[in-house]
């Protein structure tokens, strides 16, 4: 379980959160909604110690997670897929792979990379290969699969579906559905897409300029119409 | 012929010397985008410090290992007091820091040991080898230069390609921020890489110097060398960077041996303008130079 | 609604001019008074503080406005003075002082043509690299032409005699004689002012806008229609044409061209005078230049009285230069004049709170000395690259910029 509270941080005079306050349950997918600027990505990046937060607090299953460094996250159970180019285009994809094993415990286990190209199998057949070859879709598989490399409690991701041809979105959707109902994991989704998102989210936290507008189980924020043309457009 | 072979042969040894040199720029270019100009005085000091344990009567590889172990700590405290502090900050700074340090570092030298020039000695012999009754340009101390050099590349490329360490340390290269997230201690990473790069110009510092002269400048001029060499490389390729160094030990040479001592510098200065006009993107460039 | 703005510009352009030559001349009556006043062997050092404080003048606004770095300077200055050397060989040569150094300036200038453009088109260390080469060749090249520049001796400068009506001129003036030092003190020092008036001047206008648009952000600049590599290369050299003035009088003050006295410590330490003083700005090229010229008789002093011998004593005012420009990068980026404006600006400041503070002074407080008042700013201030002080702006631009 991952709780947010009275988060507040910035850049310079721009506040991009704002005492913004949620749960996401653990063996839940809660969205994080909110139009471009909204702060969602911020709020990710303070969560995961890349961004200093100027108030509030973090959370992970009882354990305070703000002052830990980035760094130390994957220990902690926590994997930060970020926005746009995550993967290490000048290495391998299976480089990129063994480097998501490291963090967690310094060690590769040969199992996780069966899993994952289990998972993937488009990434198994192409492990020698420089990442910078794969087309989208391949390199958010790389990235997910990466971060599952680490074996986390926790899953931050940021946009997985941009730029990604519909099916391939619903393939990696699917895929995370059943990771999180497999091993109870706690994922914390960002999308723009929000009637794709809350298609698969349990619960849903809207954003608008640093506030959370919004706290409701998904169905619930998939049928208030007023939201959705205020803040989801759809 | 006799003179061809042996301004080739010259030029293969310093060449290798280069390539060191060149890669030890490239291996801080690539993890902090700083030219680190100050990499000549850095391994001139720890030559200057080989010296003093020679002269105090102790062996030549005693003094090779501390020269060498005093470059890995030079190159880890240097990133760490004086580089960290405005790594991600204006690109300028840093150059500034660097170029503050070549001072520091030659004048502390010249007030420390002296300003004169000194000799420094070499383990084998400074002599060309005899085949078949004519003197090759090949000494001892040239073979062992060139094997000294392979071997560190060989331990490097094993270092970057083989273990986690490396991963870490070339993923903290191209993507600090991710590999942060991945659980990458980026700054030790990069305090590591200052360390190793700042090795292997001892090494190469201390090959220039073995059988010549040393004094606080005797340096200054390889780090053109070595900054034409990564150019000629493309400056972000290691691989690159060992090449430019023997092409150019090689071009360097004929010019020394043809033309003029006293205009190698020159030559070098040309051979880097030539490739910056022609070739920006370094000799194996696929595609076509960044515009900026 | 555009004409107006030109025409704004041009008047605020002609106004600047102005006081910059309000400037020049109060600095010329100072420059009279200090040199009619003090010894010949002091009037000889202030030609070298003057020497010293073009070519840092250059170097500054290649450093401070255009955000590049030059390690070559020296030799450039190497080019000028041998090219003075070349004209003043005898008493009888018949070349007017004006045209010698117009000759050094244009010398050094196609050199600068020469290297800036292959080096300062690109982005990244490669004029840093390249001026770094220039500097360890440029000795060679008179070792090897031994005949005709002289080896290691070098060549003799030959001043002309003191033209009669300066004589006159002087003494109508001072109402003392002219001695030579004195007079070559107010060459070198007349070539100061007008170096600076140029620059002061170029820096305001659009040329140096653009300059500083690239220093700032390479992007909105190339958006705003400037071309980065050439706007680069015209920073390298004009400032490179500022080195070839700076050789020609110190070809004139020392009256030897000699590889010696252009090693590379000469550019580097040049580099630590405008570090030292504030990068981008012209009065602190002048405080460093005077820190170069003054400070070193008073180390090397200490340190024989500390038991050094000459030659490693000698060797302290460098040591000193080196650790002062590390500290000041680290603790005080924007130098000497830019901290002591930041200083007054602040407190002035707390009175009258400045309109628009940027973000980057305000997340560094050692520097906060950032009040946008200039229009050519980047957009963002955060994408800054160095630390950077217009010359004669009221306002200084001092930005740690994160370049995530
Ligand atoms: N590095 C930065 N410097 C200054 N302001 C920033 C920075 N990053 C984000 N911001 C500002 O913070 C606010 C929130 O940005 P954020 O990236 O968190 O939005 P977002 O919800 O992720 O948007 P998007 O959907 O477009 O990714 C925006 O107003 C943005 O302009
Ligand atoms: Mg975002």
């Amino acid at each position: 379980m991952l709780t947010v509270t009275d988060l507040t941080a910035g850049y310079g005079p721009v506040r991009a959160l704002d005492g913004v306050s949620f749960t996401a349950e653990r063996g839940q997918v809660t969205a994080v909604l909110g139009a471009n600027g909204a702060g969602k990505t911020t709020l990710l990046r303070t969560i995961s110690g890349l961004h200093r937060a100027e108030r509030g607090s973090v959370d992970l299953d009882g354990e305070r997670l703000d002052r830990v460094a980035a760094d130390r996250m994957p220990a902690r159970g926590l994997a930060h897929v970020p926005e746009g180019r995550g993967v290490i285009t000048e290495l391998t994809v299976e480089e990129n792979l063994r480097l998501g094993a490291l963090g967690r415990t310094g060690r590769l286990d040969p199992a996780d990379l069966e899993r994952v190209y289990g998972l993937f199998p488009v990434l198994a057949d192409r492990r020698a290969a420089t990442a910078h070859v794969l087309s989208g879709g391949e390199r958010q598989m790389l990235v997910v699969g990466r971060a599952l490399m680490a074996r986390p409690t926790t899953l931050l991701l940021d946009e997985p579906s941009l730029g990604l041809a519909p099916r391939i979105v619903a393939q990696i959707f699917e895929l995370l559905r059943g990771l999180v109902e497999s091993e109870s994991l706690t994922v914390l989704l960002v999308e723009q897409n929000a009637r794709s998102a809350l298609s698969i989210a349990h619960h849903g936290v809207v954003l608008n300029l640093g506030r959370v507008v919004a706290d409701d189980d998904a169905d619930a924020l998939a049928a208030d119409d007023q939201l959705r043309h205020a803040y989801l457009g759809f | 012929m006799q003179q061809l072979l042996n301004t080739a042969l010259g030029g293969l040894t310093l060449g290798m010397v280069y390539a060191a040199f060149a890669l030890a720029l490239v291996l801080i270019w690539r993890s902090t985008r700083v030219v680190n100009f100050a990499q000549a005085p850095m391994a001139m000091v720890t030559t200057f410090i080989a010296l003093v344990i020679v002269d105090a009567g102790h062996s030549y590889w005693l003094a090779f290992a501390a020269a060498l172990a005093s470059g890995l700590v030079l190159g880890a405290v240097v990133e760490r007091v004086v580089i960290r502090p405005v790594e991600g900050g204006p690109e300028i700074n840093a150059v500034i820091l660097t170029l503050g340090l070549f001072i520091v570092l030659h004048a502390l030298a010249a007030v420390v040991f002296g300003n004169r020039y000194r000799s420094f000695p070499a383990p084998f012999g400074v002599r060309g080898i005899e085949v078949g009754g004519t003197t090759i340009a090949l000494t001892g101390f040239g073979i062992f230069t060139i094997l000294a050099v392979l071997a560190t590349m060989g331990l490097l490329l094993l270092l970057f390609q083989r273990t986690d360490i490396g991963l870490r340390m070339r993923a903290s290269a191209f993507n600090p921020e991710v590999a942060r997230l991945l659980g990458v201690r980026v700054g030790r990473m990069l305090t590591l890489g200052w360390a190793l790069a700042s090795l292997v110009g001892s090494l190469a510092g201390l090959l220039i110097a073995g059988g010549s002269l040393v004094h606080p400048g005797y340096m200054d001029s390889v780090v053109v060398y070595g900054f034409v060499a990564a150019v000629l490389g493309g400056l972000d390729s290691p691989f690159g960077a060992v090449v430019g160094g023997l092409l150019l030990g090689l071009a360097l040479s004929f010019v020394s041996g043809y033309v003029g001592s006293q205009l190698v510098a020159l030559a070098a200065l040309v051979i880097l303008m030539l490739v910056l006009v022609l070739r920006p993107g370094g000799l194996f460039a696929q595609t076509a130079a960044r515009r900026v | 609604m555009a004409a107006l703005r030109t025409r704004a510009a041009g008047w605020w352009s002609g106004s600047i001019l102005g006081r910059h030559l309000l400037v020049a001349l109060l600095g010329l009556v100072v420059v009279v008074a200090v040199s009619e006043s003090v010894s010949d062997f002091r009037n000889l050092q202030l030609a070298s503080m003057a020497y010293l404080g073009i070519a840092a003048g250059g170097l500054t606004v290649l450093t401070g406005l255009n955000g590049q770095i030059s390690l070559g300077h020296g030799a450039l200055m190497a080019i000028g003075a041998y090219t003075t050397a070349l004209l003043l060989d005898d008493r009888e040569a018949s070349t007017p002082l004006p045209l010698v150094v117009l000759a050094a300036v244009v010398v050094t200038l196609v050199v600068g043509i020469a290297v800036g453009a292959a080096a300062a088109r690109l982005h990244g260390p490669y004029l840093a690299g390249a001026t770094l080469a220039l500097a360890v060749a440029v000795p060679g090249i008179a070792l090897y032409f031994k005949e005709q520049l002289g080896g290691e001796q070098g060549l003799r400068v030959v001043v002309p005699d003191i033209p009669t009506w300066a004589l006159d001129l002087a003494y109508f003036v001072t109402g003392q004689d002219l001695t030579r030092s004195r007079y070559v003190a107010y060459l070198a020092w007349f070539t100061l002012i007008v170096t600076f008036v140029l620059l002061a001047n170029l820096s305001r206008s659009r040329v140096g806008r653009r300059w500083r648009a690239v220093r700032d952000d390479e992007v909105a600049a190339e958006l705003a229609g400037v071309r980065l590599g050439r706007s680069r290369v015209s920073a390298f050299v004009v400032s490179a044409a500022a080195a070839g003035a700076a050789g020609a009088m110190m070809a004139v003050t020392v009256r030897l061209a000699a590889p010696s006295g252009f090693t590379l410590t000469l550019s580097l330490t040049l580099l630590s005078a405008v570090v030292l003083g504030g990068l981008g700005s012209l009065a602190g090229a002048l405080i460093g230049a005077a820190l170069l010229t003054f400070l070193p008789q008073v180390v090397t002093d200490l340190g024989v009285d500390a038991g050094l011998s000459d030659i490693r004593a000698a060797e302290l005012a460098p040591l000193v230069y080196g650790v002062v420009m590390v500290l000041v990068v680290l603790l005080a980026p924007a130098g000497i004049v830019g901290t002591v404006r930041g200083a007054v600006l602040r407190r002035r400041g707390r009175s009258a709170p400045p309109a628009a503070t940027t973000t980057g002074a305000a997340a560094d407080p050692t520097t906060s000395t950032s009040t946008s008042t200039s229009t050519d700013a980047g957009p963002d201030p955060g994408a800054s690259p160095g630390t950077s002080t217009d010359p004669d702006s009221t306002a200084t631009t001092t930005s740690k910029g994160s370049t995530t």
